[in-house]
């Protein structure tokens, strides 16, 4: 039954053998995502915990960059309904008031940069606020693992199998704690713009075509800072001697 | 070949010169192979010369072997100078006392960690040679491996877990599916394929490791405390299992144990205290009824 057939002089091998040698230690890219996918979703619990973090992050950004498109829709709306009162006011009192219209106008300009930089630094807050949420999770749920990767690598696979599950993994992770987060966000932020208005037109005003950029833009945040994270952590638990992560007790 | 007679228990043998031992008995026959003209010095040159013949008569050789552990600032020594050399389709138990350094010369062994000082030889390669690609190959063909706690990947079902080592060495999927459904048949766990590790007992848990292990038919099975988290009674089933896997196909199996139980199955026992060996006893030096041991 077991094959008694020699390593084939690996040691003294020259590059024909190496190029052997490396095609006999694979990972398909089909059996590595079917390990990941599953890895999430069998342990679901844990796996929330984790996307948790990315969801909150992604949650908040989503949330700033819904009120900002909120309240421009609200603004803009305002600004219209102004126009057509100064309009009909000057449609009424006759042409010589024309000029008094620019005054109406909204918000100053002072004022609208002010407010947008306190936006970007919102959303820089909020990305950091995720990207260090999410780079903990990961470096928790590696951690944890580390018997298992060891017995991995025991099995033969290669430092660069552990990195692709583990990135795998925050890949899809990031995407399921991303979208969950932009839609609990992008709710919430409508649910709030409508109480304060007290009416359902908050919707109706809003620029969807912006919206939908800026959900979108939610997502692949949280997906790419997921990946990235995921990285350092990764390639860490990669590079461990067996021994040693076969020995490490949590 | 030449058919030669073992001069303790009478079994007929035939040999080429790269057995050395009876395998019936344990009987160190270079002796009797020497009488029989065959120079065993020269037939040993000629297979190592001759690359296609990878039979060598030591499938594991260490040579000063030294590995020392840093903690802060002191340095302790695990393994001091250590010489063995281990004949293929041998059982061979490392004894001795926890924190001896029978796990340390395991993992050198086995190709986990790298020694401080010192060679470790598997099948004549210097392990200290080989890249990583090559020793993740080694660690996926040629080597099984065995834990106390079994190590078995959580999520995965004993069939997954059985066909992992076979994923990684490119076997296609039906073939996989097949010869994991055999090993797992092999180890008396045909009716558990689909169970997680969390609802196997311990024992059928290390069986499955031991399946594992056998995936893809490896030279050698590597096993530290195989026996450590089991109770006497599957301890010696798998102890058993082993033995019966060893004289079936000729796997070499290297366990690091202090489980008494083991001396019984064991070719050879290799005593190590404080990263030194000790003795090494052969079977028949054993004051055991080792004569029911060979029916």
């Amino acid at each position: 039954m077991l094959d008694v057939k020699g390593l084939a002089k690996a040691a003294g091998g020259g590059g024909k053998e190496e190029i052997k040698i490396q095609r006999q230690i694979t990972l398909p890219w089909s059996e590595a995502v079917r390990i990941s996918v599953r890895n999430v979703t069998i342990r679901l619990g844990r796996t929330m915990i984790t996307a948790s973090g990315i969801v909150l992050g992604i949650a908040f950004l989503s949330s700033v960059w819904t009120s900002s498109v909120i309240q421009d829709g609200l603004q803009r709306a305002q600004l219209q309904q102004e126009r057509e009162l100064v309009e009909a006011t000057a449609r009424g009192q006759g042409e010589s008031e024309n000029a008094n219209i620019e005054n109406f106008t909204g918000i100053s300009e002072e004022e609208q940069q002010a407010e947008s930089s306190k936006r970007v630094w919102l959303v820089v807050m909020s990305l950091l606020v995720c990207g260090v949420g999410i780079t903990n999770a990961m470096l928790m749920s590696v951690t944890e693992r580390f018997r298992e990767i060891g017995t991995m690598k025991c099995l033969g696979a290669l430092d660069s199998f552990i990195v692709r599950l583990f990135l795998i993994e925050a890949v899809a992770l990031g995407i399921l704690g991303s979208v969950v987060g932009t839609i609990l966000g992008h709710i919430a932020m409508l649910g709030i713009f409508s109480l304060r208005e007290r009416s359902l037109s908050v919707a109706a005003k809003m620029d969807w075509g912006q919206m939908l950029v800026y959900l979108l833009l939610c997502i692949l945040v949280g997906t790419v800072l997921s990946l990235v994270s995921a990285i350092a952590p990764a390639v860490r638990a990669a590079r461990m001697r067996p021994a040693a992560a076969l020995q490490t007790e949590i | 070949m030449a058919k030669i007679t073992c001069p303790k228990c009478g079994e007929q043998i035939e040999t080429d010169g790269t057995i050395t031992v009876c395998p019936k008995c344990g009987v160190d026959l270079r002796e009797v192979i020497g009488s029989l003209d065959v120079d065993y010095e020269e037939r040993m040159k000629t297979i190592a010369r001759d690359e296609s013949v990878t039979t060598h008569e030591f499938i594991v050789r260490t040579r000063g072997l030294k590995k020392t552990y840093v903690m802060g600032e002191i340095e302790v020594p695990a393994l001091r100078d250590i010489d063995l050399d281990v004949r293929r389709g041998e059982y061979l138990s490392i004894m001795g006392p926890s924190g001896s350094g029978k796990s340390t010369l395991f993992n050198m062994i086995g190709g986990l960690d790298k020694p401080t000082a010192g060679r470790c030889f598997i099948e004549e390669v210097d392990m200290a040679q080989l890249d990583a690609f090559e020793l993740a190959w080694l660690r996926c063909r040629k080597i099984g491996y065995i834990f106390q706690t079994f190590n078995l990947i959580p999520v995965m079902t004993a069939i997954e877990n059985v066909t992992l080592p076979m994923i990684f060495a490119g076997m296609g999927t039906d073939e996989m599916m097949e010869r994991g459904r055999e090993l797992l048949d092999l180890v008396g766990l045909g009716d558990r394929l689909d169970h997680k590790p969390y609802e196997l007992s311990g024992g059928q848990q290390q069986r499955v490791a031991v399946a594992r292990a056998l995936a893809n038919s490896p030279a050698i099975v590597l096993a530290d405390e195989p026996t450590g988290n089991l109770d006497l009674h599957t301890g010696k089933e798998i102890i058993d299992l082993l033995k019966e896997l060893n004289r079936a196909s000729g796997v070499t199996v290297i366990s690091a144990t202090h489980d008494l139980k083991m001396i019984d199955v064991s070719d050879r026992v290799v005593h190590i205290r404080d990263g030194e060996i000790e003795r090494i006893e052969q079977r028949h030096e054993i004051e055991l009824e080792v004569g029911g041991m060979g029916a």
